[in-house]
């Protein structure tokens, strides 16, 4: 409702008041805790803060600084292929689950909450159970060498060059069933009358589901995409559970560089200046989407 | 002294005016309906009278005190909304005395009035269900209940049929015809369906694109269209409009078409040669409601000016009570009814007359009716 | 058809049936698994893990790893077992859970049915503080929650909670009251229901349904977080996460597999009760938490 004119009687001036006043606390605490710190934490990424924030401004050079350490190079570089492994494969397991889910199966009901069951888990609780379960001396490889299988190789957690892909496995494993979930109600939402349509015109199943249903996932698509890679660029608690960043530094991403550069290394500017680049990231991913939605929301 | 005055009254969403300078004076007791197609601003107008949306400029007034910036629940009005909009967790009961509690009515006497009002509605049996174990036209008996039971100066009515199915849209119309009558009271009423603005209103507003049309009774409004849009708009079927020249023969007047070959016909018209001073040979538009093109035998015995002419059907529809022809004049299609039981086919050369009495001409130009 | 909304099932021959039942049976097991063995292990002796296969099922079965990660385990320098923190999780999320959640029931009413100019882009900077990485914040946050006095503890905790928790509730419940009829709105305001009474009687009594989904939504991303208890609290107040991986991850003594199984069972249990008891709603917040509407 519009805002009150002047000469309203005060039922009506009250009215327009209070739901300004209910939304208040709520605007504040987000302006100052979360705009009010970005523009703080901004303003770090340009000083010589070090233990403590410092107000002396330096310029580029943490950010220059920054893309010089190779600690740094490590950490994106592990996150751009951890974040394409995660999504792409979890969406092609979450869409293959979905698609065949959806073939009239028995027990469907069973087998929907034991997909999605991991997302209620916390990253901490994923880690410690894929880190003794990729233990070479004591789970998967271990039991296969009990089982008689004794050239079983899986080494992957120990092994630098591999390391990264475990973390990809662990949050494949955690997240799967929630794209299953997305797919599953996007496969619901199609009008049965377009398919019968494209039945009576003769479309195969593999034409049918290119040509018709695959098109019509395009939302879920995008929702999956967007979710699983701001879930992607925030990505700490697993690493931390599951590798602690190693071996060596494998498998550092962003999140963990942060961290570390700024509450254990006392490098607050440098760590100021990788969450701007973070926030940047995801910015770039979710202005454009949210602009979208809130735009149709009309 | 008007009971509801609307007095210059214009709505903008920030640089969007939906409606411009609207007057309306509602007399007490009158039932006023507002009609016109979809987006006019009939609801935008009737939310500014129950306070619903502010008023951009211009003024409302009950009984002579402005209503600008009242609030709504202060204006002693009731409103009957399109969908209803019963409390769905609260009974019928709750539902129409809801009001009277938020107005700090004692309980007896709100129970007094409900009892009152549901013995009015015959809704007895249902006061103790959720809306939603009731039917359409229960749950439009109880949204009526509960604007009854406040007694309000004015009562405003959203669209309250258009989810009603077509038999029950017409009982429920007679209903509500009955009420008004019954209580006298004063009655904002908004539909975009003409016929239920014909049958219902003591005076009709045709509305489009945010400007009143034409005010009037529905006879007025019938008989004697302002312009081509009321014309088309009310009637149904609609209003024939056709392209025709003024002939003027001495004291008389005359339109002249053609028949479906291209002849042409000369209809004449029931206004004085002088009200069309100088448009002799000029083209207008000529507005002919389909009751007056008819089969020779159904043609109004009293009419004063009858034409008869022959012209090829092209489809007939049996209505039942009635047959709808479709003809060809001046190059445009044109329904004619006839008695149910003309012997007319598709594809005849039939007999029309013609009653001339009621026909109206248009200015091509502003649209305007030519007086 | 029957069921409606099966019709997107295609047309498959016998092979191709048990090839899809065959990749459904061995996905599950793969689910499955991880947890699975976890918790069968987790009530064998140690003796049993390390000496033998975690495959098989205990040949003595024992509840004494339980026992240890309750109430005895080495959680960094203490040996006090996960308890304390699991209470410390209990009072860090009851509190912030019914704030963020009355507080976004709140902002979702206003932003749907009191509408202003300029609420949609309110709506959306809320909406978007749900998805920054939470490192932007640390620094400040650290120091605010110092010059507060709330470092350290778990109304500190409880606030930052409720801070970057809102955008989510308010999101839940505005696209719930989108579809609430106004109209409705409408008729009590004209009955002469205020702000709250409006609220109250005509909104609350609807919106079960979304409260459920809102309230276990932020009660599985509370109790799950990691980041935020990691930084901000010390041992009266770290919250279960932070114990287990301090147990799982402390570098002393032997590996007490069975022991540290046992913690994180602790710590996935009250999450994944909530998920069997109601898994429905939980996976209507999953789904409008990211497809709007
Ligand atoms: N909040 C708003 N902001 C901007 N424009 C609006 C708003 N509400 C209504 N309008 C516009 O005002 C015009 C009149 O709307 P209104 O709802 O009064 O139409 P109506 O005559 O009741 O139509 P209908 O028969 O479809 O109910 C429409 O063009 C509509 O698009
Ligand atoms: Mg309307």
């Amino acid at each position: 409702m519009a805002s009150a004119p002047a000469q309203a009687d005060f039922k009506t001036r009250l009215q327009n008041l209070i739901p300004k006043l209910v939304l208040a606390p709520s605007l504040a605490v987000i302006f100052l805790f979360v705009y009010g710190f970005i523009i703080f934490t901004g303003y770090l990424s340009f000083t010589d803060s070090r233990i403590l924030p410092s107000f002396n401004l330096v310029g580029f050079e943490n950010y220059s600084k920054l893309f010089r350490l190779s600690h740094w190079t490590t950490s994106i570089t592990n996150l751009a292929i951890f974040a394409s492994l995660y999504i792409g494969i979890s969406t092609l397991i979450g869409l293959s689950l979905a698609t065949f889910l959806d073939q009239k199966i028995r027990g469907e009901g069973l087998l929907r909450p034991i997909y999605l069951y991991p997302m209620a888990l916390s990253f901490i609780v994923t880690g410690t159970a894929w880190k003794w379960l990729l233990d070479p001396g004591i789970g998967l490889e271990h039991t296969m060498h009990l089982w008689g299988w004794t050239s079983f190789h899986f080494d992957w957690i120990k092994n630098s060059d591999y390391a990264i892909y475990t973390v990809v496995i662990a949050a494949v494993w955690q997240s799967s069933g929630f794209v299953m979930a997305m797919f599953l109600a996007g496969l619901r939402g199609i009008d049965n009358e377009i398919l019968k349509a494209a039945q009576m015109d003769g479309a195969g199943n593999w034409q049918m589901y290119r040509r018709i249903i695959l098109p019509q996932l395009r939302p879920a698509f995008l929702s999956a995409f967007v979710i699983l890679s701001h879930l992607a660029v925030k990505s700490y608690d697993l690493v931390i559970a599951l590798t602690g960043g190693g071996p060596g530094r494998a498998t550092e991403l962003p999140a963990t560089f942060m961290y570390s550069y700024t509450f254990t290394r006392n490098q607050m500017g440098i760590g100021a200046s990788s969450a701007v680049i973070m926030l940047m990231t995801i910015a770039a991913i979710m202005v454009p989407y949210l602009y979208a939605e809130l735009r149709e929301k009309k | 002294m008007s009971f509801l005055k609307i007095d210059n009254v214009t709505k903008r969403y920030g640089a969007v005016e939906v409606l411009h300078r609207v007057d309306i004076d509602v007399q007490q007791g009158e039932f006023l309906v507002l009609v016109g197609p979809s987006g006019c601003g009939k609801s935008t107008l009737l939310n500014m009278i129950a306070g619903l949306e502010e008023i951009s400029s211009g003024t409302i007034a009950i009984k002579d005190k402005p209503m600008n910036g009242v609030h709504p629940s202060k204006r002693n009005i009731a409103m009957v909304f399109q969908s209803y909009a019963l409390y769905p967790n609260m009974t019928v009961g709750k539902n129409i005395t809801f009001g009277l509690e938020m107005h700090g009515v004692p309980k007896e006497d709100r129970d007094r009035a409900m009892d009152k009002v549901a013995d009015m509605l015959q809704i007895k049996p249902l006061l103790d269900r959720k809306p939603g174990q009731l039917s359409g036209g229960q749950r439009q008996r109880v949204a009526m209940g509960r604007a009854l039971v406040r007694d309000p100066d004015v009562f405003l009515f959203d669209e309250p049929l258009s989810n009603l199915d077509a038999k029950l849209r017409v009982d429920m119309r007679t209903e509500i015809k009955k009420l008004h009558q019954r209580l006298g009271t004063t009655i904002v009423y908004v539909t975009h369906d003409q016929i239920e603005a014909m049958t219902l209103s003591t005076r009709i507003a045709v509305m489009n694109g945010g400007y009143i049309q034409q005010l009037g009774t529905p006879k007025e409004i019938y008989d004697t269209p302002n312009n081509i849009f009321v014309a088309a708009f009310m009637g149904s079927p609609s209003m024939n409009l056709l392209d025709a020249v003024i002939r003027i023969k001495g004291p008389d007047a005359a339109a002249e078409i053609t028949d479906y070959n291209g002849h042409p016909i000369t209809l004449p018209l029931p206004l004085p040669a002088a009200s069309l001073a100088g448009r002799d040979g000029t083209k207008v538009v000529l507005g002919i409601r389909p009751e007056a093109i008819t089969d020779p035998d159904g043609a109004d015995k009293s009419a004063k000016i009858v034409v008869q002419m022959q012209n090829k059907i092209d489809v007939t529809e049996p209505a039942g009570s009635d047959t709808f022809i479709t003809t060809t004049m001046v190059g445009k299609d044109v329904i004619g009814r006839m008695r149910a039981d003309a012997h007319v086919n598709a594809g005849d050369i039939a007999d029309l007359s013609i009653n001339m009495d009621k026909a109206v001409i248009f200015d091509p130009k502003s649209e305007d009716r030519i007086v | 058809m029957s069921v409606a909304t099966q019709d997107t099932a295609l047309r498959t021959g016998r092979v191709a049936r048990t090839l899809i039942y065959l990749f459904l049976l061995l996905m599950a097991l793969f689910y499955l698994l991880p947890f699975g063995i976890m918790v069968i292990n987790s009530l064998k002796p140690l003796s049993e893990i390390t000496g033998g296969n975690m495959m098989s099922l205990p040949q003595e079965w024992t509840l004494d790893a339980w026992r240890a990660a309750w109430s005895t385990a080495q959680i960094g320098v203490e040996p006090t077992g996960m308890r304390p923190y699991f209470w410390n999780s209990i009072k860090m999320v009851v509190p912030a859970v019914a704030i963020s959640t009355v507080l976004g029931a709140l902002n979702g009413y206003v932003l749907t049915k009191w509408r202003f100019r300029g609420d949609t882009i309110l709506f959306g900077l809320m909406l978007f503080s749900c998805f920054i990485p939470f490192q932007i914040v640390l620094i400040p946050m650290a120091r605010v929650l110092g010059l507060m006095g709330l470092a350290g503890t778990t109304s500190g905790l409880i606030l930052v909670h409720v801070v970057y928790g809102i955008g989510f509730s308010t999101l839940y419940f505005r696209n719930y009251y989108a579809v609430f009829p106004t109209e409705l709105v409408r008729a009590a305001m004209m009955d002469g229901a205020g702000f709250f009474r409006i609220f109250w009687r005509i909104l609350m009594p609807s919106s079960g349904p979304i409260t459920v989904v809102c309230i276990i939504w932020q009660f599985t991303n509370i109790w799950n977080d990691f980041l935020f208890g990691a930084s901000f609290a010390d041992f009266d107040s770290q919250p279960i996460t932070v114990a287990l991986n301090n147990l799982v991850n402390s570098s002393t003594g032997v590996k007490e597999y069975n022991v540290h199984f046992a913690g994180a069972i602790y710590a996935a249990l009250p999450t994944l009760l909530v998920y069997i008891v109601a898994g429905r709603y939980f996976v209507r917040g999953l789904m409008s938490g990211s497809v709007k509407g």
